[in-house]
């Protein structure tokens, strides 16, 4: 293994495959993967720094995750920590699951980036600071009482204090901007100056500004040699002693480029789409962290997709019904507070037996909670949040690129089994992105949609079902199969009013049934480790990345531990029960308080052990390993969980 | 539409359009005379049944798209606007019509009505209004007058009611009118000019619950004073009315009042009703004059042309996709910008 950025600090000897001398006598280390948070204010252009490192990273071949962390105001105040805006990024030369634990090297643009970012930072770690931005006010906004660069605080990183803000004036000094306007190129310096460290290319963000700034050339040109600037101060300067090389990874072939969750969710309902001959119609209201999907969508008016911004979520979803029974491909995003708002209509969808996408963006509830911050609270709304007995399919995309797949598979369910299917996304996937292997559109398999057409002399079924229980898709402009459908209780066949209780047991059962039946056709449940033993970890959703690290440090050191990641929330593979008895223990990380824990538990009869997060971040890995060995070595955990601090206070 | 289904079209008749679902509503129910009015429309245009689609949300008005027989949803509380939005925009080819009621479209679904009207869906809506809450037995309504009895409000219902025309006007509605459930002439005319608009119609149509509020509107619909307490209004026509026809509205700047005819007042002092007036001003005076103050204007207030939600966006759409030339892949929208290789040996390239 590669030695960490801290052990190669000025004062340690360096180790690490040396490949020779760079300029200025500065040595080249060659690391296995590394990961930096660029920190600064919310109006300092830390998400495009972030977002450009990441790009650039993936485009020279590492995999990348990533972990944009930014306040709910567009300005919150300036120089607080309350505003600061953070974009941490992992990259590797291997397959990189989480976007890291810690961070190795950070770019902190002000005290308060500082103050909550350096507990992050490992020690020996590379801090970056703009000790322009370090006066006596800013300390005081930062809540620091002394100077944290000169009081010890920083005494056990690698600090380099670069005058920023005085370089980028000095860098744009000719183009006759404001001060304000140079300001805001400070960014591009620093990422020159990272990209200088890590020996990353700058052409993939030369492209960018160009694209961006192109329509206002002094803008442009002023971003460029901001970039260029920092870069050149890596060169050049005597203080940073040495840089980074991460080879590219080793992945299947093919081609890739990077991805954000959201805009992979938005491609694959464009693909699913074009597979199933549907035009896409997309309602949607507004909401954090959602909106990037209907932002994305809005663009793409010349591949039919027809986008609806409702005045507000139940007009979203009632659209997305209307459109529907049209015989589109109906979705609606939001998160979970729209989501709320929509569920009687969700229940009209259900009644009406329609095919529907439902796509939840799931935020830190409840109320309006944190909506820039990840969680996922949100499954037992999915599940049982309706009126009546009103079963949806549940998926739930397990990474950024990962949103593609779950789209299309989504759709796929919706009309082969006639029923809304609910996506639950969170902010963690929507936001972050990693490298996607493009597909081939003609690689991807069809799905089948099917419209009735009239029978001579058969009167026509609104409610006849097949093998699956589904219902036909019968849709206006059909000559004969004229019909009414609503959210009155069917005929069971007819589809006409009825109020008969015997009718109405045989409705709800079959609509049961027939969501039910969804899992018949899922694939076989996967799971890595041994067959059967002493712990199961059981992950949905975003924990992916973080709980599939954990289980590879753990089969490191040799534990007795097996994964399986659930896809499909509802149903929930028929194959699971059956996997479950096989293993001891079965442990159920979750950024809630034990939601799939509470549906594995009632469902199979069996316990289960609850990890628990909400504070708005993935979990860290090192917290599921810890979570792990306390239940291997002693059966139970060591570590409180929120839910046993609950028990214990009403006890 | 093709020929076939010109010629079978114009077969239909008003029977044709019966669902064959046993009516449902209170025998003496204003709603028998408004779906016996809409069959006509119907059979009169020519609509096809596979054409037409009825959408309706929660309340007795709502169980409308039952008893015809073309496509339609029964939909959830109010939410008739917006479902019948989502279906117009993917299906414009689509005659889509939207019943709803004084609670279902005033109340709990005020505001999908309001977007629905800015937005000028092409749709035709229909309110009936019968000033209360008929299915759930009897409770005040947006449109109950104030002090009136009712169910939920046994002292006298304490807040002051909603003008359905003037919140359409208000909304930027580009047709709007009103007719009254046993106004059959009247009330088949207006459907058929609201059919016939292009754009979203909305029509409040008077109607006469007999169980919980019964003569709501006699003072309209009672032949011994409706002359007088009712205003025809007709494009290009003075606002004359009352039995002998000696009574008209003048306006005095924006202010309307009553004139007799005679003693130096002539037909030329009465205002001319104009409803493709650019400016929705004077619609909404008129929308404003309420019995016992004024007669009631009846027929169509507004028709104005304006640009569709449903045009307008399925022309976007059509634009997009032309100006390309050929339509773009998909496979090209997701190789645009950075990409990066990795050969089958596994060594990536930039």
């Amino acid at each position: 293994m590669e030695p960490p950025i801290s052990s190669t600090s000025n004062n340690s000897a360096a180790g690490g495959a040396e490949k020779g001398q760079g300029v200025m006598e500065k040595r080249v280390i060659e690391l296995e993967e590394a990961t930096v948070r660029f920190a600064g204010d919310s109006g300092d252009g830390m998400q495009l720094a972030g977002t450009q490192f990441t790009h650039t990273s993936a485009v020279a071949g590492n995999d990348v995750v990533t972990f944009p962390d930014f306040p709910a105001e567009i300005r919150a105040p300036r120089g607080t920590k309350a505003g600061v805006s953070g974009f941490q990024v992992h990259f590797g030369a291997k397959r990189v699951y989480t976007p890291g634990d810690k961070v190795d090297a950070l770019v902190a643009m002000n005290p308060a980036a500082l103050a909550t970012s350096l507990p992050d930072l490992v020690p020996g770690g590379l801090l970056i600071v703009d000790i322009d931005s370090f006066s006596q006010r800013d300390l005081e906004l930062a809540g620091y009482k002394s100077n944290p660069l000169e009081d010890g605080t920083v005494a056990n990183y690698q600090l380099v204090t670069v005058e920023i803000t005085r370089l980028t004036r000095e860098a744009v000094k000719d183009l006759g901007l404001t001060t304000k306007e140079a300001d805001r190129c400070r960014n591009f310096f620093a990422m020159g100056l990272v990209y200088w460290i890590f020996d990353r290319p700058l052409e993939p963000t030369l492209r960018f500004i160009e694209a961006k700034f192109g329509k206002r050339p002094v803008i442009a040109e002023a971003n460029r040699r901001a970039l260029m600037a920092g870069y050149h101060y890596g060169e050049t300067t005597e203080v940073i002693h040495h840089r980074y090389v991460v080879p590219p990874v080793k992945l299947p072939p093919g081609t890739y480029r990077n991805i954000v969750g959201n805009q992979a969710l938005a491609w694959g309902l464009m693909a699913a789409s074009r597979l199933s001959g549907c035009d896409l119609f997309y309602a949607g209201y507004p909401i954090t962290p959602a909106s990037d999907i209907l932002h994305e969508l809005a663009l793409r008016r010349e591949f039919g997709v027809r986008v609806f911004q409702a005045e507000d979520e139940i007009a979203a979803v009632a659209a997305a019904i209307g459109a529907s029974f049209g015989g589109a491909m109906a979705v609606t995003a939001s998160s979970g507070p729209g989501i709320s708002l929509k569920l009687e209509g969700i229940g009209l969808a259900v009644m009406l037996e329609l095919p529907l996408l439902v796509i939840d963006v799931q935020r830190a509830g409840p109320s309006t909670g944190m909506p820039t911050k990840t969680e996922q609270a949100d499954l037992l709304q999915a599940m049982f949040g309706r009126h009546g007995e009103c079963p949806v399919a549940i998926l739930a995309p397990r990474s950024p690129a990962d949103c593609f797949d779950i789209a299309i598979e989504a759709w796929r369910i919706a009309v082969k089994h006639m029923t809304p299917v609910f996506i639950l996304s969170d902010a963690y996937v929507a936001n972050g992105s990693e490298p996607w292997r493009i597909p081939k559109m003609s690689s991807l398999p069809k799905i089948p949609v099917e419209h009735p057409q009239p029978v001579e002399g058969e009167p026509f079924l609104p409610y006849a079902r097949n093998e699956w229980l589904a219902r036909p898709w019968a849709i206006p402009g059909t000559p004969q199969l004229m019909h009414r459908i609503g959210g009155l209780e069917k005929q069971d066949g007819t589809g006409a009013v009825s109020y008969d209780g015997d009718n109405h047991q045989r409705m709800v059962e079959l609509r049961a049934k027939k969501v039910a039946l969804i899992a018949k056709d899922y694939p076989p449940q996967v799971v890595e480790g041994p067959k059967s033993g002493k712990l199961l970890i059981v992950s949905w959703g975003s924990t992916y990345g973080s709980v599939y690290s954990a289980v590879q440090e753990l089969w490191a050191t040799g534990q007795d531990v097996a994964f399986t990641h659930l896809r499909y929330l509802n149903p929930l593979p028929l194959d699971l029960e059956e996997i479950l008895s096989r293993y001891e223990h079965v442990m159920v990380p979750e950024l809630n308080l034990g939601q799939l824990a509470l549906l594995l538990q009632a469902k199979y009869l069996r316990p289960v052990h609850r990890v628990n997060k909400v504070k708005g971040r993935p979990f860290a890995v090192n917290e599921l390993v810890e979570a792990a060995l306390a239940i291997l070595e002693t059966g139970e955990k060591a570590s409180q969980t929120s839910e046993n601090v609950i028990v214990e206070y009403v006890k | 539409m093709s020929v076939d289904a010109l010629i079978e079209a114009a077969k239909l008749t008003p029977n044709d359009y019966a669902s064959g679902q046993e009516v449902r509503w209170c025998p003496g129910c204003g709603d028998y005379a408004i779906l016996a009015q809409v069959k006509k429309t119907l059979a009169n245009l020519g609509l096809p049944r596979e054409k037409t689609v009825f959408i309706s949300g929660i309340g007795c008005s709502s169980r409308f798209p039952y008893y015809v027989n073309t496509y339609g949803i029964h939909g959830i509380h109010g939410r008739a606007p917006a479902i019948a939005t989502g279906l117009k925009s993917v299906r414009p080819d689509l005659h889509v019509w939207v019943i709803t009621g004084d609670g279902d479209g005033l109340s709990i679904g005020g505001n999908h009505l309001i977007h629905v009207l800015r937005r000028n869906v092409d749709l035709t809506i229909l309110l009936f209004n019968n000033r209360i809450y008929g299915l759930t037995k009897g409770q005040s309504s947006p449109t109950t007058p104030l002090g009136h009895p009712t169910k939920s409000n046994p002292f006298g219902t304490l807040e002051h009611p909603v003008n359905a025309l003037s919140l359409a006007i208000g909304a930027e509605a580009t047709f709007v009118a009103r007719s009254i459930d046993v106004y059959q002439k009247h009330l088949g005319m207006v459907l058929e000019r609201a059919a016939a608009h292009k754009g979203t119609s909305f029509v409040e149509i008077y109607q006469n619950c007999v169980v919980f509020y019964d003569g709501a509107w006699e003072y309209a619909t009672d032949r011994q004073v409706k002359e007088d307490h009712v205003l025809e209004l007709e494009h290009g026509k003075p606002m004359l009315f009352g039995k002998n026809r000696n009574k008209g509205i003048r306006f005095r700047g924006c202010v309307p009042e009553i004139v007799e005819l005679g003693d130096g007042v002539t037909e030329a002092d009465i205002a001319v009703h104009d409803e493709k007036a650019a400016d929705p001003t004077v619609a909404y005076v008129l929308s404003r004059m309420r019995y016992p103050d004024f007669p009631e204007p009846i027929g169509v207030f507004r028709a104005v042309e304006h640009p569709t939600y449903d045009g307008l966006l399925n022309e976007q759409v059509a634009k997009a996709i032309a100006a390309r030339g050929e339509p773009r892949s998909l496979d090209d929208l997701f190789h645009e910008g950075d990409t990066w290789e990795v050969p089958e040996d596994g060594a990536p390239s930039r």
